[in-house]
């Protein structure tokens, strides 16, 4: 079966990022041209933001 | 209740591996859950008609965690992990003494009120030893020192850290132990199984780039870790045993947000830990 993908604009380099269908929002993916930690914010349309900084008190 | 609103909600500001896949899990059994993200969550203090009844914190931030769980109990809502159970986990002293009121085995810990105090104390547990920060993880700012200079030097940097609550300083004895440590998976009282934690460095954190490996889960390290995330009143724990030099274990660390992702890797499908996370929390929601 044909894998369906989106894509949508990385808000740190531009470049066009490809979304595996399957993600969920607060989802974190990566940019593949500049390495950004991205956060899927919506997935209707396709919407990226830089992914937030690790904080003081995160951790399992 | 909304009769349209699903009793469960899963409460996570980043949706990771682990959350994806409980989420996944708990879609295959056809369970409804509402997603609830933190950073747009409040509670005023009375019940919420629209909230779900029973939510599942997975909020990678301690204090949002502890704030937002206590918040949700407040509303009526019932959390897992509770919000005491995040409270006493996401603060490396308050489990070390719910391990210790136990009767539980744990490294020689001590809690200083001062860096200076620190300092003595660290006289007493001996050397090498280690300084922890009481809320973090991931391995991160836990340095070992390996005598009264050393430790002197970095008491002086966290004498410089702004933060009142950092002068509270955590000190452990380094307990001498293999290349490796032991976590083990609690879900609903049961041990799922264990895994080795093998790293190149002292610090075996899966973040720290440590190897996950299988691990045959002994009667007797199931039973302490069942017991050491019923000590801290976790529903859903991680617990790292450390086995020194002359076999002995004890209990490090008992992790009420696991990550199970290099466990799941190790175990391969000998357990699946999503899936029993959404079994625990449909017949939780349910009841």
């Amino acid at each position: 079966m044909q894998k369906i993908t989106y894509a949508a604009e990385c808000p740190e380099c531009a470049s066009e990022v490809t979304i595996d269908a399957e993600v969920r929002v607060s989802e974190i993916i990566e940019c593949t041209d500049c390495r950004s930690e991205l956060e899927i914010v919506s997935t209707e349309p396709p919407e990226l933001a830089l992914a937030p900084d690790v904080e003081d008190d995160w951790g399992e | 209740m909304d009769s349209v609103t699903p009793r469960l909600g899963i409460l996570a500001s980043r949706v990771r591996y682990e959350e994806k896949n409980i989420m996944a899990a708990l879609e295959r059994r056809g369970a409804e859950f509402e997603y609830l993200d933190p950073r747009s969550l409040f509670v005023v203090g009375a019940a919420q008609r629209e909230a779900p009844s029973f939510v599942f914190n997975r909020e990678i931030g301690h204090f949002r965690a502890y704030y937002a769980a206590s918040a949700l109990e407040a509303a009526g809502a019932t959390v897992l992990n509770t919000a005491a159970a995040t409270h006493v986990t996401g603060d490396k002293w308050h489990t070390s003494a719910a391990l210790l009121d136990a009767g539980l085995p744990t490294p020689a810990t001590a809690l200083a009120m001062t860096p200076d105090a620190a300092l003595k104390a660290l006289e007493e547990i001996g050397y090498p030893a280690v300084i922890k920060p009481l809320v973090g993880s991931w391995g991160r700012l836990v340095t070992r020192v390996s005598d009264r200079a050393m430790a002197a030097a970095v008491l002086e940097y966290v004498a410089a850290l702004p933060s009142p609550q950092s002068h509270v300083v955590y000190v452990q004895e380094l307990v001498p132990k293999a290349d490796r440590d032991i976590r083990v998976v609690v879900v609903g009282g049961t041990a799922l199984g264990a895994m080795h934690r093998r790293g190149t460095e002292w610090r075996t954190n899966v973040a720290r780039g440590a190897v996950s490996e299988h691990c045959p889960l002994s009667p007797a390290h199931a039973e302490l870790a069942v017991s050491a995330a019923a000590a801290v009143g976790a529903d859903i724990a991680g617990v790292d045993l450390i086995e020194d030099e002359e076999g002995r274990v004890t209990v490090l660390e008992v992790n009420g947000q696991v990550e199970f992702r290099g466990f799941q890797e190790a175990e391969g499908s000998r357990v699946d830990v999503a899936d029993a996370i959404a079994s625990l929390l449909i017949a939780r929601a349910a009841a």
